[in-house]
């Protein structure tokens, strides 16, 4: 039994394809894409963006069916929302009409049970939100406001974290302060966590093996393995190491995206039009 | 299946769709710029008293008669004087008032959840809607006198029919700001459709409900003393056609007065409502 769990996958996405239909004729987001996430392990999954790595990422969550394919939680098919997967989602997504405890206290409302008083403390503590629950989510700061969706996202103690552009929309310094803090909460925790974003630095910062999608329609391009040793110090980020493999990594991405605009150069319209999954 | 999914969007303009059209509305709540000293208090009174007295005196000096114009002092004066026979009135026109605003209410709002579910549903009904919306139900209340008499039964289906549309379109249009993310969220943790609606859609559609509930308030205010004047011996509107026709005007200006600080209660009321329950949003 234990063997066998060794082997299988946290998470294993298999050859997972999602078409969405639009007004315009039908979308290929995802095609083939397969990856296995193993248990206490961070993936970052970067790639240009409209990529499809929200789309791969909802489609992890459950939120989303794949057309073809599947997504494995510890070997079962995800066919819906799973308890033991918790998301944190881009711009932080709490209810405004929720204080930061009721908001908190969200998902267990939806589950019917009881909040776990001291373990949501222990979390607010450990974000440093301590004494800010009658706030309403307006009278936060955008890093504040992320810090909550993570303690909501902890709150039910998932054994999986799906991290969509968590920090996107924050400024440099908040979203450094905020990567250190994903990091303890995973020394702490080692909870299974893949992480999207478009910052190669920051997915070099937290994770264990990086996986870089190509351009739509989104696929496996590269897997690199982030081999420093943790906790990462402003040091180790600086080494030539980081910065070769965030110069590789860049490559991937860009060198990837510059002969389809030679080819087709009329096309620029359309880049400035097409909807970002 | 799986194509009934939408993209996952996230941009700021598109969450919480109708945003701009709220805002405007909203401003009914937003409080205003906000007394801040008794000076200002004392300047703001100060030209009350010099526009009322002012008006008090030109009536006065140009021997203005009573039957078109009476001086603010007797319309007070008439207010304290007829009060205990105005009273039982406004109680009529509150029992009206109330009672079809409830009904029309509960309508609309049931209405505006159910249809807005089902979006194709709701293009077929729109016209109608829209009908009742614009066109005055004052003209249907002879008709109604005809079928229902001279009692309650008629000016309270009147009132309904006045609220009841301006309620549902406003809370339609509350219901249908899906903000697709929170209700991934909720769904994430395993929502029922009901859980959905009533923790993430209805919260979301409250401050539209709330204008809603007021406007028709208003309108349901407007209908009741409309009816009242149509026919039937009791109720604000009919003292209103009665005082004029014994040119009483300063008891009619009284009961004008009750009835513009009826409306004037009703704002207040939603006003209070909203702030407390609404103001996340502005």
């Amino acid at each position: 039994m234990s063997t066998a769990s060794a082997r299988t996958p946290k998470l294993g996405v298999q050859a997972a394809t999602k078409v969405y239909q639009t007004g315009s004729g039908d979308l290929l987001a995802l095609d083939r894409c397969s990856l296995d996430v193993h248990s206490n392990e961070i993936v970052s999954i970067v790639g240009p963006s409209g990529c499809g790595k929200t789309t791969l990422l909802w489609s992890m969550s459950g939120l989303h069916r794949l057309t073809a394919g599947s997504i494995l939680l510890d070997g079962k098919e995800i066919t819906g929302p799973r308890p033991e997967i918790g998301i944190v989602f881009q711009e932080a997504n709490l209810l405004p009409w929720r204080n930061l405890d009721a908001n908190i206290n969200f998902p267990f409302e939806i589950k019917g049970e009881k909040p776990d008083r001291a373990w949501i403390a222990h979390l607010l503590n450990r974000v440093g939100l301590d004494g800010f629950g009658g706030k309403f989510p307006r009278e936060l700061s955008g890093g504040m406001q992320q810090r909550a969706a993570i303690v909501r996202a902890l709150a039910l103690k998932p054994s999986v974290l799906l991290m969509d552009e968590p920090f996107g929309a924050l400024d440099s310094f908040t979203r450094e302060e905020m990567n250190r803090l994903v990091e303890e909460i995973w020394l702490d925790t080692k909870t299974t966590i893949v992480f999207i974003t478009h910052s190669i630095e920051e997915a070099i910062f937290l994770s264990d093996r990086v996986v870089v999608l190509t351009t739509r329609p989104g696929r496996v391009a590269k897997v690199y393995d982030v081999p420093f040793p943790r906790p990462r110090s402003l040091e180790i980020m600086a080494t030539k190491e980081v910065f070769d493999l965030t110069n590789k990594i860049k490559m991937d991405i860009v060198g990837e995206r510059r002969p389809k605009a030679q080819e087709q150069p009329e096309h620029k319209s359309a880049e400035i039009v097409r909807i970002r999954p | 299946m799986s194509g009934g999914d939408a993209i996952p969007e996230f941009s700021k303009a598109k969450s919480g769709d109708g945003q701009d059209v709220s805002l405007t509305n909203l401003s009914a709540f937003s409080s205003g710029p906000g007394i801040k000293s008794g000076a200002e208090v004392a300047a703001i009174l100060a030209v009350a008293v010099v526009i009322i007295g002012g008006i008090e005196l030109a009536l006065r000096i140009l021997h203005v008669p009573q039957y078109i114009m009476p001086p603010p002092s007797s319309i007070v004066y008439a207010l304290f004087d007829e009060f205990p026979l105005i009273a039982p009135h406004l109680g009529y026109t509150l029992v009206e008032l109330v009672s079809g605003f409830a009904i029309g209410a509960v309508v609309g709002l049931v209405m505006a959840a159910v249809i807005t579910q089902f979006p194709f549903a709701e293009k077929i009904v729109a016209p109608y809607i829209l009908i009742l919306v614009t066109t005055p139900m004052l003209a249907l209340v002879p008709l109604l006198i005809l079928r229902f008499g001279f009692g309650y039964t008629p000016r309270i289906i009147a009132v309904a029919l006045a609220a009841g549309p301006m309620v549902m379109i406003n809370a339609a249009t509350g219901f249908r700001r899906v903000d697709s993310a929170k209700i991934a969220l909720a769904r994430s943790y395993g929502a029922s459709t009901l859980q959905i609606f009533w923790k993430i859609r209805a919260p979301m559609a409250l401050p539209m409900i709330l204008v809603g509930l007021m406007i028709g308030a208003i309108f349901g205010l407007l209908t009741a003393v409309g009816a009242e004047m149509v026919g039937g011996g009791f109720g604000l509107g009919n003292r209103l056609t009665s005082y004029s026709s014994m040119i009483q005007m300063p008891q009619f200006f009284a009961v004008v007065l009750i009835l513009s600080t009826l409306g004037i209660l009703i704002y207040v009321l939603f006003f209070l409502i909203g702030k407390k329950w609404a103001s996340w949003e502005t």
